[in-house]
């Protein structure tokens, strides 16, 4: 999977919450939306969901940007 | 011959002599009771109607967050103390045993599934017998547990009709969640709604069997917990006192605390896979069932789980957004205020699956054909 997939994912599942396009490789998520318990919650379903990978609260916590997830999610795949 | 007759020794050495049993027993509780027809469901609920857009303790954007992630809108709230559990139950079982013209002196079992019993002791159960004038001959038992309870209370209930002996059984299943909760902890209050409802069962050797596989994790206790108030942790002063946990979270020892989190990573690690495995226990596919209802408590758990066993939304009934969290009653509510036309008129293959409190969990494959379904009541 390429990040540019995920990154498509997320988008739509949170277009309520993030702009088109804002969304990038290198971006911190923080700055972009309402980095709040119930997102985590979202995110947290979304990559259960999609790819069959549980993530944590603490996972998310340590991370800032989408590729520092995308990088979680890949190695949980294997 | 000399073969078979080997065998048959080796066997009967084998079964007298050794702890391994033969037949090979599944060691879950995953299991199939025969000769149980579900004839019929009815649920009562507080004509009193309150709305979360109301609940000012919160902020308006709170309020939206609330509606659309967890999908508790509206909710039914007892109007006073006066009304219990058993009332709405009462109400329920009075309506369903009229309607399906039952003579009350055939039903020999009664049990009452709550959190929110009448008295400490005695149980409820016998309360409700007399009071629906049932006969003394009828068994009448309690059973303590929340969101799990609807699954369990159809298990026990039709593992003791299944036998043979008891022809018609009342299974009342209800609480009034919102007398525990404290106004001043966000993360509580608005979810729940009270409700009680009653279902009928009845022996009957053409039933389709009824599958179950139920589960618990004790580990999780006190995730969802009352901590005062039992023998663990008696009353005492203090238990009445008000304590902050966290902005917008203030609790006595007496309202229930719920941990929102660790309940979210039980429904998602556990649900699923419990579905699953009774699916391929009994061969039967999850996309051969016209609905699967799920216990009402989280929107973004729900459509998580349905959407790791792939089902689509229209199979799934909701009626969080109406009544809020009505704990063991949320499932047979939603057969009521949901789907009840087609349940009356036609063959439905349903799966029930409740989680919670407990941690307590278990899923149930069951058909009903033509059941009795009153409209919902309101007091």
């Amino acid at each position: 999977m390429k990040i540019e997939e995920f990154i498509a994912v997320v988008e739509e599942e949170f277009e309520d919450e993030i702009d088109a396009g804002k969304l990038k490789a290198g971006v911190k998520f923080r700055e972009i939306f309402d980095w709040n318990s119930i997102n985590a919650l979202r995110l947290i379903a979304l990559v259960k969901t999609e790819y069959d990978v549980t993530i944590n609260a603490e996972d998310i916590q340590k991370t800032e940007t989408v590729d520092d997830l995308f990088a979680i999610i890949t190695a949980r795949q294997e | 011959m000399l073969a078979e007759k080997r065998i048959l020794q080796t066997n009967t050495y084998l079964c007298t002599y050794s702890a391994i049993p033969i037949i090979k027993y599944l060691q879950m509780a995953i299991f199939s009771i025969s000769n149980v027809a579900f004839r019929g469901v009815s649920a009562c609920v507080p004509a009193n109607e309150v709305s979360n857009s109301d609940y000012e303790l919160i902020t308006e954007k709170e309020r939206e967050s609330l509606a659309k992630n967890i999908g508790v809108n509206k909710r039914r709230v007892r109007a006073t103390e006066a009304t219990t559990t058993s009332d709405l139950c009462f109400e329920a079982a009075e309506k369903l045993i009229a309607e399906l013209q039952w003579d009350k002196k055939e039903i020999s079992l009664l049990i009452f599934v709550s959190q929110s019993r009448d008295y400490i002791i005695p149980s409820t159960s016998g309360i409700l017998q007399d009071r629906l004038g049932l006969p003394k001959t009828c068994m009448a038992l309690d059973i303590n547990l929340g969101c799990s309870g609807y699954v369990y209370g159809l298990a026990n209930a039709g593992a003791l009709i299944s036998a043979g002996m008891i022809s018609k059984a009342l299974l009342l299943v209800g609480d009034v969640s919102t007398s525990n909760t404290s106004y001043y902890d966000k993360s509580t209050y608005p979810l729940f709604g009270d409700a009680g409802t009653a279902t009928a069962l009845e022996y009957n050797e053409s039933a389709t069997p009824i599958d179950f596989n139920l589960q618990s994790d004790g580990g999780g206790y006190d995730a969802i917990i009352i901590p005062d108030g039992g023998m663990r942790s008696p009353i005492k002063k203090e238990s009445f006192d008000l304590v902050k946990y966290g902005e917008g979270i203030e609790r006595t020892g007496i309202d229930v605390a719920l941990n929102g989190i660790e309940v979210f990573n039980f429904s998602l690690r556990e649900v699923a896979p419990n579905i699953k495995k009774l699916s391929k226990h009994y061969d039967k596919p999850i996309s051969d069932f016209d609905y699967v209802i799920f216990h009402q408590a989280n929107k973004l758990i729900n459509n998580t789980i349905r959407k790791m066993i792939k089902v689509e939304p229209e199979k799934v009934p909701v009626s969080l957004d109406k009544f809020g969290n009505t704990s063991c009653a949320s499932i047979p509510l939603t057969m009521v205020s949901e789907i009840r036309e087609s349940l009356r008129t036609e063959h439905k293959k349903l799966i029930l699956s409740a989680f919670g409190i407990g941690l307590s969990w278990g899923t149930v494959f069951l058909e009903t054909e033509n059941i009795v379904v009153p409209e919902l009541i309101e007091i």
